[in-house]
């Protein structure tokens, strides 16, 4: 056992296999502290769901151990669990109203009439669904039905609770509002949270810690704002967020990377996974870090020359795509503020940059 | 109807098309039903005849009675047949719908192994010819002292109606949300809480219409109670098929008369339970 042993939750070089060949989960190893609102995050198939299936117990390790409060939980059946769990559609009970829907739990747990009736009304306020106790499953919107669930998942206080992308199927406006509600819920319950989803906007705006999965690897543990500007490899950098990259091999190093561009443009960046001179490396700038008025640039900037092909209005942002060192793909981001320019495309400028906000990461 | 409606723009020979369609859907109704209404007013014969007397023809009360249904509710041999049936029938649908139910539950779980060929065994009594399971049934059953016995066909025709079971509740399985059962799990219900609280009420009608069907199959099977049946465990389909054979008495279409008005309650409370059932379903999210 490692120093990973003291959280709430723990994965211990845990592995997943189906087929006895493949691995969809390689050598998990995850601390998740206790009151912590952890989120799993990657692309379909990286094996976050398998992860928090694991979790819940409906599907079994391969290998290696799950922890739960120090005891090891890979021999005990799912219902002896006392965990919470939210699934994508809901699966509320169908032929049951909603108070008989979060009364179950309580009744499977023998608890007497009136404290069940007492919980089930709490919990049904506690999502501001109080007055829908009688209405069955299929009367409700999906927003509503996305509460009921939340509430049955509580009702009987497990001290964690698994989401398996909750809000998939509700619309933007809705999602957004429901993001605010899970992680204000789960903060003032102070229950630990795990949380599924492949929307990177999800994952920064609700959790503590986000571990990013790519091919049955965590790739990056991070809070959201580490994991944005300090994305450890070229993987998480573009999948979180938008990201502005250029191709080129390491001319130097030593605390700062010198890096030729493939187009002869010689740039400086910050060195985060490429170690030796002559790497192949990916350099990534965040669209909104890059300055097109010059007067704006603080010292020690890179200039470079880019030519705009394309302008897109957005209402609160422009964006802007640009050709930069032979790549046609260069966004850059511009608030809409009164003094700020409107490139036309076909023009010729100055853009910079500073080398801090540029990462040399692994070259794919 | 209406969506039945011809569009204006219909050609001729849509047109006749159309018509031609319910003049074929009417012809199918009436070979389907006539025999089976016609017996009807037979039943209500004042004669021992099978056919229409000129009385009857002309609506006269007089050619009408009641004696054929005095003669089925007096009768000791149709009295004991009738109570066989009742007997028989409700303990093989028991048993057939218990057994049935978990068959199919069982065998709608991925991880079963040679899941489609057990499912094939599983339902062949209803495709092998009845006259061969019932002589296989026979030797069988005669080995094993089970032949002539009340249990014997019980079990006979609980194996004739378990198939009826497992094609309807494994059709009402496929529409089952599996994330339920993970649901249930995760709240806290162990496996037979999870069957009976959440499984067993939504796959209810599929159960339910099963049942029926099996009820119907023993209620009116013929073949094998004359196989693996005695004299004692003689149901009504036998009394109708000897008093064909023997004495040719239209007691034979009152009590048909009864089956049918039976058969049609039974169809009316699937159909009830279906309409409801599908409520229910609409009512699923997702």
């Amino acid at each position: 056992m490692t120093g990973t042993s003291d959280g709430f939750v723990v994965f211990d070089r845990v592995q997943k296999s189906y087929d006895g060949e493949t691995l969809v989960v390689k050598d998990l190893n995850l601390s998740i502290g206790k009151g912590e609102f952890l989120t799993m995050l990657g692309p379909s198939g990286s094996g976050k769901t398998t992860c928090l299936m694991m979790l819940a117990g409906f599907e079994t390790a391969t290998h290696g151990d799950i922890l739960l409060d120090g005891k090891p939980i890979n021999n005990i059946p799912p219902h002896k669990r006392g965990i919470g769990m939210v699934f994508q559609n809901y699966a509320l009970f169908p032929h049951m109203t909603v108070a008989e829907n979060l009364a179950f739990p309580l009744e499977v747990r023998k608890i007497g009439r009136a404290d069940r009736e007492a919980k089930v009304q709490r919990a049904l306020e506690m999502v501001q669904m109080g007055a829908f106790g009688g209405r069955r499953p299929a009367q409700l919107s999906g927003g509503q039905q996305q509460r009921i669930a939340l509430a049955r998942a509580l009702v009987f206080e497990p001290e964690l609770v698994l989401m398996d992308e909750p809000l998939g199927a509700l619309d933007k406006q809705l999602r957004e509002h429901m993001q605010f509600e899970i992680t204000r819920l789960a903060h003032n319950l102070g229950i630990t949270t795990v949380y599924v989803t492949h929307d990177q906007t999800e994952a920064l705006t609700m959790s503590d810690r986000v571990a990013v999965f790519n091919d049955g690897r965590i790739q990056q543990l991070a809070r959201p704002d580490e994991l944005y500007e300090k994305p450890v490899n070229s993987f998480v950098a573009q999948f979180i967020g938008e990201n502005n990259t250029l191709l080129g091999r390491v001319k130097e190093i030593n605390g700062t990377a010198l890096v030729e561009l493939d187009d002869g443009e010689v740039i400086d960046a910050i060195p985060v996974n490429v170690r030796n001179r002559g790497d192949r490396t990916l350099v990534s700038i965040r669209p909104e870090r890059v300055e097109i008025d010059p007067k704006r640039l603080t010292p020690g900037a890179h200039l470079i020359h880019a030519e705009v092909l394309e302008f897109i209005y957005m209402g609160d942002i422009y964006r802007t795509r640009l050709r930069v060192a032979g790549n046609d793909d260069f966004v850059i981001k511009t608030r809409n503020a009164p003094d700020q320019r409107r490139l036309r495309p076909g023009e010729h400028i100055e853009i910079g940059w500073l080398p801090e906000d540029c990462r040399a990461l692994d070259a794919p | 109807m209406s969506q039945m409606d011809l569009p204006p723009y219909a050609t001729t020979g849509q047109r006749i098309w159309h018509y031609a369609f319910y003049v074929i859907c009417g012809l199918i109704f009436f070979f389907l039903i006539a025999p089976i209404l016609v017996i009807i007013p037979l039943s209500f014969n004042a004669e021992n005849f099978f056919t229409f007397t000129p009385k009857m023809l002309a609506l006269d009360p007089e050619g009408y009675s009641l004696k054929h249904y005095q003669e089925f509710f007096t009768s000791n041999a149709w009295q004991h047949a009738l109570w066989n049936s009742v007997k028989i029938a409700p303990a093989a649908t028991l048993l057939a719908v218990g057994l049935g139910t978990l068959a199919a539950v069982g065998l709608s779980q991925e991880h079963v192994p040679f899941r489609r060929a057990i499912m094939a065994i599983m339902i062949s009594p209803m495709i092998v010819p009845l006259i061969i399971s019932a002589a296989g049934m026979y030797f069988f059953y005669s080995r094993i002292g089970l032949q002539g016995t009340y249990l014997g066909v019980v079990l006979a025709h609980a194996a004739l109606g378990i198939p009826f079971v497992i094609i309807t509740v494994t059709a009402t399985l496929v529409g089952f949300d599996k994330s339920l059962t993970r649901a249930s799990a995760s709240l806290g219900a162990n496996p037979v809480t999870t069957f009976f609280k959440v499984q067993m009420p939504l796959i209810l009608p599929g159960v339910v219409s099963g049942g029926l069907f099996a009820f119907i199959t023993s209620f009116d099977e013929v073949v094998v109670v004359l196989f693996v049946g005695s004299a004692n465990q003689q149901t009504l389909p036998w009394q109708m098929f000897t008093g064909l054979r023997e004495q040719i008495s239209p007691t034979i279409l009152a009590v048909a008369t009864i089956l049918v008005v039976i058969s049609i309650g039974l169809l009316t409370a699937v159909e009830i339970l279906r309409r409801r059932s599908e409520k229910m379903r609409g009512m699923s999210p997702g």
